[in-house]
């Protein structure tokens, strides 16, 4: 089940990439769905069989690289983590193969698109199921490059191939921290095997490392270095200047890679190193402040850019920011939550957006779309449902999920928690703004295209509509129907007392205890904790999410004051609002908006100029080098070397003969001096 | 016992095909067609031969086997020694894997003077495989320093316009160093009286010899690898020398170095070697970093594969001269598996440079369309050089380098910068030559990859996957002999060194009650 689950999207890709010819278009895009499924309905299975029945496992495969006490093999290992993600990847990867049956019906190379999806949705997978630090970094990277193939899949396109290059090369960035992370981890623990460090994390909390003549935290270095990785995978603020140039893919792409599962991998990374990060306290911090600051930002970015998958992109980063805020106050099971709602909603409305384009004639400029809702009403009711997910608004699963962060993130009673809940609040507003700036420029108001892309406006047909369903179903319900066992308070009522006592443990103490937790028979240390069941946090999560008691926010975060509960909401709302007059009600109150705040507005819409200075500093700067480097290797190495004794040896016709000749000559020559040398120094060490 | 020679066998085999070329007589028709089969049969037959000898190799022996000792002057205490170990052995593996792949690769791109093409491989073959068998100093020399004579050729006859300024700077540099070397082998010699390879690992010289020693060695096997900054020889011979030879040259004898570094400097010279090792290892820095970024400007694709090489080499010194088990074997194995892939590499640019007779990227591009196949297996050989997980060029990077981090972390960090400058060059390099607009018009007409070409470059790509993806048979018989390596270096040393985890403060606690620091924030929002 286990290997049909992860191995079937790959073989899938086997044969409708080498043989799509033979295949047909019909055969590959069969397959390669018919593979997808299989492996989501394997993994709903193993979801109830490991999060609900609790049967955690781990399957060994083969070795892989077995040298000098470093170990790494080929594992699946199954824990609620993983199955979550599992579910999460193959659910909406089935959306994203069917959806682009009917999407990419133009395309000539249907068999080779289709294929790359597979591929991804394996790499994804290997990547969710690695139990070593090394699998996990192969899936890592192979998402990498299925981004990469599939971001410039029109290689035709100086545009996409630019872009493809780009994601690759500043994924790259982030995995050389990965790697340094990963070594750094097996210089400390002396394994990369999942368990093994875990298990010892306790022990080297004090473990100082000496990194480059200074004293520094090991488990801090190693949790900072990882969160590089997943800075670079999930397009946070820094290495974050990839994912909007990776629109230029086809758009079920965004939606399935650059959406919902791919960019969320960092999250997933430090949710699975949350063992460690537990007591690397400083990486947290950083790991929320990063993750603030990238909602913010983006959100900001959001508000002003045009191209509609842009704004979906750069929200995208905004909602991985939340995401990485609440792991960054422990509250590990907030962000998962966020990460599979949000998987959901932003899958829709990438889906959705992608059925505009497609119903628009592959237009992608908001500025040129308009007065189009009633031509192609169920993906407008479709995107409503995306975007009221997204910002938030009560009972849509993004309510939830979003909700629960901000409290965490204000129940963390710290500088940085509060200063994630207030770019958080600050961001929710924006949210809510972009979407219903989104929608408005859409749909609504006069039609700004020409006649000709108006006339042939059209409903998606049923193939694309039939996934989008899908999603708008987990939209709606995923976040009331997977709360409790993702972040549901403990079911007793004294959870104030309960959260003070835990506090005055050990450490040591606390981890005996919280293992305790689990074992259903083992003497427990609080009260009535009959809740073991999957249907509570702790027993839903079991061990694959470590929080120390007094790091938990989640818990904390049910008894926070009533308006910080409600504030986001009604930022929300306001939000929403405020587009309404901007965009529908009042016309020209954009363009004054943007007089306005001229030199914010330039900021914003120029993304803070992060793509300028990086392209001065690095592109140009590598350029550079480069040929300075160039220029050295032809005039100072070889003119001195080589070239300079050529000059002085031959000059002149006749080139050819002269340095055959030259050449028994010289060596006879060199062998001469040697010779010389060397009797001389038989001779005279001899002598001594 | 004596046992069946199979060594010499395996090297003097394709001595035996060149002999049988010779004699071919007839209109220079056949004689090049039976020239070419003729070497073919014989490269393919001591490819299985050598396939014999992996497979009864016993893997649990960190020690020579296969060994064969016959007197050759007996007055001078010098024998015909031959032998292989763990380390050994896939050097010739590769020698003997590639040469049908080179021979395959000229069949039709080499028109003049075959038969000496064809005698000039398997000469080739046999040095090449001479000397990562031999055991005795002065026969290794031979055949280390008569490998230059074929490859001399091979690019001064059949190379491009500059072959001449190539080969001769490819001779003067190789030379150069391979001088030194002699002269330091023969002081070696007049020193202990041994040349015995097996027993001068045993008893190293005085440590005072080995600085000298070693530097001389050095200088050979410097120029060899190629390391920064005596590299320059490199690109010019690559962009002269015929496909094949580039193979060769890149898959093979770049590799001498690295063999060299291990088999003499490392067990011979361990003072010296511990001595200078930071500045080797400041060599190979600077090497990856520097090549990265002449290679990412380069506009001849063969040049750029050249740079390239230049860096991923220096992963291999920089590996080994981290003195870890775990960095040797990196090196070791990113030495494979290079010659795997930069060997594919080369075949790759041939394939166009058949078609188009053009080595310039800008007068490609777009070609995915009519060269689907081509763009597959290039994709999967650049992909393998950017050293993505999954194909052999990642093993040997990472192990390299996670060696390295284990002694000293600010190299290991600056050579992890050619990770990322690795990929953008050879993702630079196909864009411009398989993605982009179509618009050479020439380029666009280039039929797709024939058999005889899938029939070379498939069992490379299948090569380079399957040991990224389990690379146990290799490690697995490679690691006893890096084992033994590693205790000869370190009883030679005079002291077993301790095992440089320097980093590593031993657990002393921050505080007594060794409590997390969030301990603290929390009681204070408590309070």
């Amino acid at each position: 089940m286990a290997f049909l689950s992860v191995f079937s999207p790959l073989i899938a890709f086997f044969f409708a990439f080498l043989f799509g010819k033979q295949l047909g278009d019909r055969g590959a895009q069969f397959l390669t769905c018919a593979g997808v499924i299989l492996a989501a309905m394997c993994s709903c299975f193993l979801f109830v069989d490991v999060a609900i029945n609790g049967h955690t496992q781990t399957i060994l495969l083969m070795n892989w690289i077995d040298v000098g006490g470093f170990e790494a093999t080929w594992n699946i290992r199954l824990d609620t983590l993983s199955v979550v993600m599992m579910c999460v990847i193959t659910i909406v990867s089935s959306c994203v193969h069917v959806y682009s049956i009917g999407y990419m019906s133009h395309d000539p190379a249907k068999a080779r698109f289709m294929s790359y999806l597979s591929l991804f949705t394996f790499a994804m997978l290997m990547l969710v199921t690695a139990d070593n630090l090394l699998q996990l970094f192969f899936g890592w990277e192979g998402v990498g490059l299925a981004s990469y193939l599939l971001i410039g899949f029109w290689n035709t396109k100086h545009s996409a191939n630019s872009a493809a290059m780009k994601a690759f090369i500043v994924n790259r960035v982030g995995d050389f921290g990965l790697v340094l992370g990963m070594f750094t981890i097996f210089v400390v623990f002396g394994t990369i095997h999942f368990d093994e460090i875990f298990a010892v994390a306790p022990e080297k909390a004090t473990v100082l490392f000496n990194f480059m003549g200074f004293q520094v935290h090991a488990l801090t270095l190693a949790c900072l270095l990882l969160f590089i990785g997943a800075c670079g995978k999930s397009a946070q603020l820094g290495l974050h200047t990839w994912l909007p140039d990776a629109m230029e893919g086809p758009t079920p792409v965004s939606a399935l890679i650059h959406a919902a599962t791919m960019v969320t991998a960092g999250v997933f990374l430090v949710a699975r190193f949350s063992p460690v990060f537990e007591y690397a306290p400083d990486a947290l911090m950083v790991v929320c402040v990063v993750g603030a600051t990238t909602a913010f930002v983006a959100a900001t970015i959001g508000m002003t850019q045009f191209d509609i998958k842009r704004v979906i992109a750069y929200s995208t980063m905004s909602q991985l920011g939340y995401m990485f805020f609440a792991l960054g106050v422990s509250a590990y099971g907030a962000a998962m939550f966020h990460l599979v709602t949000h998987a959901f909603f932003k899958a829709l409305l990438f889906l959705g957006a992608g059925s505009v384009i497609h119903a628009m004639s592959d237009e992608q400029d908001m500025r040129n779309m308009g007065g189009i809702w009633k031509k192609i009403p169920f993906t407008y009711a479709l995107m409503w449902i995306g975007s009221l997910a997204l910002a938030g608004i009560p009972f849509f699963a993004g309510y939830y999920s979003k909700d629960i962060m901000l409290e965490s993130a204000f129940a963390d009673y710290t500088w940085f928690g509060h200063y994630a809940y207030w770019m958080g609040i600050a961001a929710a507003f924006m949210t809510a703004f972009y979407s219903w700036r989104l929608i408005i420029m859409t749909f609504h108001g006069d039609p700004r295209a020409n006649k000709e892309v108006m006339s042939h406006i059209h409903e998606s047909p049923k193939v694309m509509l039939l996934p989008l369903i899908v999603l708008a179903i987990g939209a709606i319900f995923a976040g009331a129907a997977l709360y409790k066992p993702f972040v549901g308070g403990s079911s007793h009522h004294g959870a104030d007392d309960h959260h003070l006592e835990v506090d005055l443990h050990h450490s040591d103490n606390e981890t005996e205890h919280h293992n305790n937790e689990h074992d259903n028979d083992a003497p427990v240390l609080e009260e009535d904790h009959e809740d073991t069941t999957a249907w509570n946090r702790i027993g839903f999560w079991k061990d694959s999410i470590k929080v120390m008691p007094e790091n938990d926010t989640v818990e904390a975060a049910h008894n926070v004051p009533k308006w910080v509960k409600l504030l986001p909401t009604i930022m929300g709302a306001c939000g929403i609002f405020l587009a309404y007059v901007i965009y529908l009600w009042g016309a020209g109150l954009a363009g004054k908006f943007t007089k306005l705040f001229k030199p914010l507005h330039n900021l914003f819409f120029h993304k803070w100029y992060f793509d300028e200075l990086y392209n001065v500093l690095f592109k140009e700067g590598a350029i550079g080098f480069g040929r300075m480097f160039s220029r050295t290797d032809k005039g100072v190495i070889d003119g001195l070397g080589p070239d300079g004794i050529a000059r002085s040896a031959v000059c002149g016709g006749g080139i050819l003969r002269r340095i055959q000749n030259g050449f028994v000559y010289q060596y006879a020559f060199i062998m001469m001096i040697g010779l010389i040398c060397l009797i001389t120094w038989v001779v005279f060490g001899g002598m001594q | 016992m004596i046992e069946f020679p199979l060594l010499s066998l395996l090297t003097f085999l394709p001595l035996i095909g060149a002999f049988f070329i010779i004699t071919i007589r007839g209109d220079s028709e056949s004689v090049a067609q039976n020239a070419k089969y003729t070497a073919l049969y014989t490269s393919i037959f001591v490819f299985v031969l050598s396939l014999y000898i992996m497979l009864t190799f016993n893997p649990d022996n960190g020690g020579f086997q296969f060994k064969e000792k016959v007197e050759w002057l007996p007055s001078l205490g010098i024998s015909y020694t031959m032998g292989i170990d763990g380390i050994s052995l896939f050097f010739v593996m590769l020698s003997t894997f590639l040469t049908p792949i080179c021979i395959l690769a000229s069949w039709d791109a080499v028109k003049l003077r075959v038969k000496e093409y064809m005698i000039a491989f398997l000469v080739l073959e046999t040095l090449m495989i001479g000397t990562f068998c031999a055991l005795d100093l002065f026969l290794f020399y031979v055949f280390f320093e008569a490998v230059l004579i074929p490859m001399f050729l091979i690019i001064g006859i059949w190379g491009g316009p500059r072959k001449i300024y190539a080969s001769y700077k490819f001779f003067l540099y190789t030379l150069l160093g391979s001088v030194l070397m002699l002269l330091a082998m023969l002081m070696l010699y007049s020193q202990t009286g041994i040349s015995d390879v097996e027993t001068l690992m045993q008893n190293p010289v005085a440590a005072n010899l080995q600085y000298v020693l070693f530097l001389a060695f050095f200088a050979s096997f410097a120029v060899k690898m190629p390391m920064w900054p005596v590299h320059t020889w490199l690109p010019d011979a690559h962009v002269e020398a015929p496909t094949a030879g580039s193979v060769i040259l890149a898959g093979v004898l770049l590799k001498m170095g690295g063999y060299g570094f291990l088999r003499f400097s490392l067990p011979m010279f361990p003072e010296a070697s511990d001595y200078f090792a930071p500045m080797i290892m400041t060599l190979s820095v600077i090497a990856i970093i520097y090549t990265s970024l002449v290679a990412l400007v380069q506009e001849d694709m063969k040049k750029l594969i050249a740079y390239s090489s230049v860096a991923h080499m220096g992963f291999v010194t920089l590996g080994i001269f981290s003195m870890t088990t775990i960095g040797i074997q990196g090196g070791i194995f990113q030495m494979i598996s290079h010659g795997l892939i930069s060997a594919a590499l080369f075949l790759c640019v041939g394939v166009v440079y058949d078609r188009l007779h053009t080595r310039e990227m800008s007068r490609y591009g777009g070609i995915v369309k009519n060269m689907p196949k081509y763009a597959t297996v290039f994709m999967i050989f650049m992909l393998g050089s950017a050293g993505l997980p999954g194909t052999s060029g990642f093993i040997g990077e990472f192990l390299s380098l996670l060696g390295t981090y284990q002694v000293n972390i600010l190299m290991s960090l600056l050579a992890a910068t050619g990770m990322i400058l690795g990929a953008a060059y050879m993702l630079l390099l196909y864009r411009r030559v398989v993605f982009g607009p179509a618009e050479n018009r020439d380029a666009l007409a280039m039929p797709d990859l024939n058999s005889r070409e899938i029939g070379i470059l498939a069992p490379l790509a299948v090569m380079v996957i399957l040991i990224g993806v389990y690379p146990a048979p290799l490690t697995s018989r490679i690691e006893p002999s890096v084992d033994r390596l590693m205790a000869i270096y370190q009883t030679n040393i005079g002291k077993t060194l301790e095992p440089k985890k320097a980093t590593l403060v031993d657990a002393e606690p921050l505080n007594d009650s060794s409590e997390p620091i969030s301990l603290t924030y929390k009681e204070q929002a408590h309070d």
